[in-house]
């Protein structure tokens, strides 16, 4: 998204000294409570977002067929049933739970490494990336797509079809926009957060250029491109879990690692260093896994913007600006948000129409976080 | 230099460094052992940062090397130099939302685990810093809500409790009242006398050979001197550092010497305040005058003579 990077940019200069504003910072009689209902919810909301959903089923059903799902209960008679609770609702919101917890903490990351308050996981032209890698994707699976698979069809080489090549070039590509952002930011002595967060915009801006083009140059593949941009779980299930999991899974590893490197962070590079952290490995890990995390959402849902930049702001109300906190409230905070922002996307419409979530969380999150912005002192 | 059988604090050996087309430090040599304080003296841009952050290891040397305990600086990882110098930077951004407590605990950071959690003796290291600095009630509240020299007790809270055994200060004086100065500078000598190093840069050379063991004179990023302070904070020497006639006598109760500024003219000479004994126009802004005319010319200028008056006065009271 060229527009929010662009805003970043302007905002650039901005120090960890305006990232939030909570009356009381951290205290801790009020951070265990506060986690505990964090974690409930999340836990609650889980069963609860597999109510809704164009087939009308009563709530004892779901829950039956989700405790059969987990092997508690005995099957129920309808195949059906298993098929729509377990298989569709089910691995949608297990999905959306991830890759909301996956942007949140890459969002708490990427502002603490950045010292960034704007920074999200968009920042460094992931989305850009895997947009392009797509939407590259997509107009070859409607042009070229065809005649490769059927030459290789003729040497009896079986391929996936053009839809199923769109999230590992998505990933691809967000991985490349990564390293090239990474290289580019790359100084002597280690990444400085200034020429890390202009990278990633000058990667992102021509990124997008070439996804324009592709629009331009691929008419008829123009809408599958836009829907995707816009970030969906439409039509994915379970085939979709070891592809998030693989970059959830180290990139949650490597930015857990880092959480007291955050804490570190927040005193500038040079502080950091003389408290004893090596700032440069520090902050490329912490990128690295962060971004890693990102691309994976990119590559399964498409670009779900504003869970990354609003949930750790609101955390950091509740919860202070511990990153130990920060950073596990946001895996929960996140899983909750866009698992019921989904919800809305798939029940809003009649008639089994979807909006996309990245319309959802966009439409939420701009105004409250735009109240957000007002309140602050 | 390494003729002892353990190896100094510090020590630095022909030490270039700055920054990309500008080296600031040319040439600097000196070492240092445990129980010395050496006091940083010289004027603005001498040097004195340039030289801090050299020995924290965030400045690269372009030239020479530096060693702390006799292992290279450039070799050793952040944590390893963490661990032997601590750092209390001047200025800088804060998180205004950390609490002070919160911040001190950074100071455990080269001493923790790869989990990074705090134990039962990263909270009373912290808390005992705190409490020496004089910072236990500033504990739970917000950065934002600290005063300028309320930080930089903060601050050296959370180097102390770094418990490295050389403490590299930047102005720590900087925005403190006299008290709180006082009790600070008390708490870095017992520091010193129990064995750390404590080299500090100051603008106020009064209190630099108040505190100091040793006295270090940092001139356009060249070592003028380096010596104890009975022998280096003279007249000339001073004058010479910061291009200011300056004039030593002794402090009234303790006999330490003291600088004053010593320059012909007071800054209302032409409205009746006495510049100097002898001063042939008094009132007048007079362009011949003699006291100025000698002003540079060493330990003859003007002042000398009622300097030592005050000094007899000095001696005769101080009692010790």
């Amino acid at each position: 998204m060229p527009t929010r990077s662009t805003l970043g940019l302007q905002r650039a200069g901005m120090t960890a000294t305006s990232h939030s504003s909570s009356p009381s910072g951290l205290s801790s009689v009020r951070l265990w409570p506060a986690f505990a209902a964090l974690a409930a919810l999340w836990l609650v909301s889980l069963p609860l977002a597999c109510l809704p959903g164009p087939v009308p089923l009563a709530a004892g059903q779901v829950f039956h067929a989700l405790a059969a799902q987990l092997g508690l209960a005995e099957p129920p008679q309808d195949a059906s049933l298993m098929l729509v609770v377990g298989q569709i609702r089910l691995a949608r919101v297990c999905l959306a739970t991830l890759c909301g917890g996956a942007l949140a903490v890459a969002g708490v990351a990427l502002q603490g490494v950045l010292r960034n308050p704007l920074a999200d996981p968009f920042t460094l032209g992931i989305s850009a990336g895997a947009a392009c890698g797509a939407s590259i994707a997509i107009a070859l699976g409607g042009v070229a797509g065809r005649a490769l698979s059927g030459l290789l069809a003729a040497m009896h080489i079986s391929l996936p079809g053009p839809a199923a090549l769109v999230a590992p070039a998505a990933l691809a590509g967000a991985l490349l926009a990564l390293a090239g952002a990474l290289w580019l930011g790359r100084g002597d002595g280690g990444f400085r957060r200034e020429s890390v967060i202009l990278a990633g915009i000058a990667v992102a801006a021509f990124l997008g250029a070439l996804v324009a083009l592709i629009k331009a140059l691929n008419e008829e593949s123009v809408t599958s491109i836009v829907f995707w941009i816009m970030g969906s779980f439409q039509g994915r299930g379970w085939d979709s879990l070891p592809l998030l999991l693989a970059t959830f899974v180290p990139g949650l590893i490597a930015v857990a690692l880092g959480w007291r490197a955050l804490d570190v962070l927040t005193m500038g590079d040079e502080q950091a260093a003389q408290l004893g952290l090596n700032v440069g490995r520090a902050r490329l890990w912490l990128l690295a896994g962060a971004s890693c995390m990102t691309a994976g959402c990119v590559a399964v849902a498409g670009v779900i913007g504003f869970v990354g930049l609003v949930v750790p702001h609101v955390l950091r109300l509740v919860l202070g600006c511990g990153h130990g906190p920060l950073l596990a409230g946001a895996f929960f905070g996140g899983g909750v948000l866009l698992v019921w922002a989904d919800v809305l996307a798939r029940s809003v419409l009649d008639g089994g129409q979807e909006l996309p979530v990245g319309v959802v969380t966009a439409l939420l999150g701009g105004p409250f976080f735009a109240l957000l912005v007002r309140r602050r002192p | 230099m390494k003729q002892s059988a353990t190896p100094p604090m510090l020590e630095v050996r022909n030490l270039r460094s700055g920054y990309r087309e500008r080296p600031v430090l040319q040439g600097v040599s000196f070492a240092a052992r445990g129980g010395e304080c050496l006091a940083l003296l010289g004027p603005n841009g001498s040097g004195k940062t340039t030289l801090l952050r050299s020995l924290s290891g965030v400045l690269h040397a372009q030239e020479g090397e530096i060693f702390l305990q006799g292992r290279s600086l450039a070799a050793m990882k952040p944590r390893q130099r963490a661990r032997l110098a601590a750092v209390v930077p001047q200025g800088g951004e804060y998180p205004r939302e950390l609490t002070a407590r919160q911040m001190a605990l950074l100071g455990r950071y080269p001493h923790l685990s790869w989990l990074g959690c705090y134990g039962s003796r990263d909270y009373a290291a912290v808390d005992e810093a705190l409490e020496a600095c004089g910072a236990a009630a500033l504990a739970p509240r917000r950065l934002a809500e600290l005063s300028g020299g309320e930080l930089q007790r903060v601050l050296l809270a959370r180097a102390l409790a770094q418990e490295s055994p050389l403490l590299l200060l930047d102005e720590l004086a900087s925005g403190l009242d006299m008290a709180r100065m006082a009790g600070l500078f008390d708490l870095l000598e017992r520091r010193r006398a129990a064995g750390a190093c404590v080299l500090m840069a100051v603008h106020d050379c009064n209190l630099a050979a108040i505190y100091a063991t040793r006295l270090l004179g940092l001139k356009a990023g060249r070592l003028v001197f380096d010596g104890p302070v009975d022998a280096v904070f003279t007249e000339e020497k001073l004058s010479a550092l910061y291009d200011i006639p300056i004039g030593v006598l002794p402090h009234p109760l303790w006999g330490l010497p003291q600088a004053l500024l010593a320059r012909a003219h007071g800054p209302r000479s032409h409205d009746g305040f006495v510049a100097c004994p002898a001063d042939p126009c008094p009132g007048d802004p007079c362009p011949a005058d003699p006291c100025s005319a000698d002003a540079g010319a060493g330990p003859g200028f003007g002042p000398a003579a009622s300097f030592g008056a005050v000094a007899g006065f000095a001696n005769r009271d101080a009692g010790r």
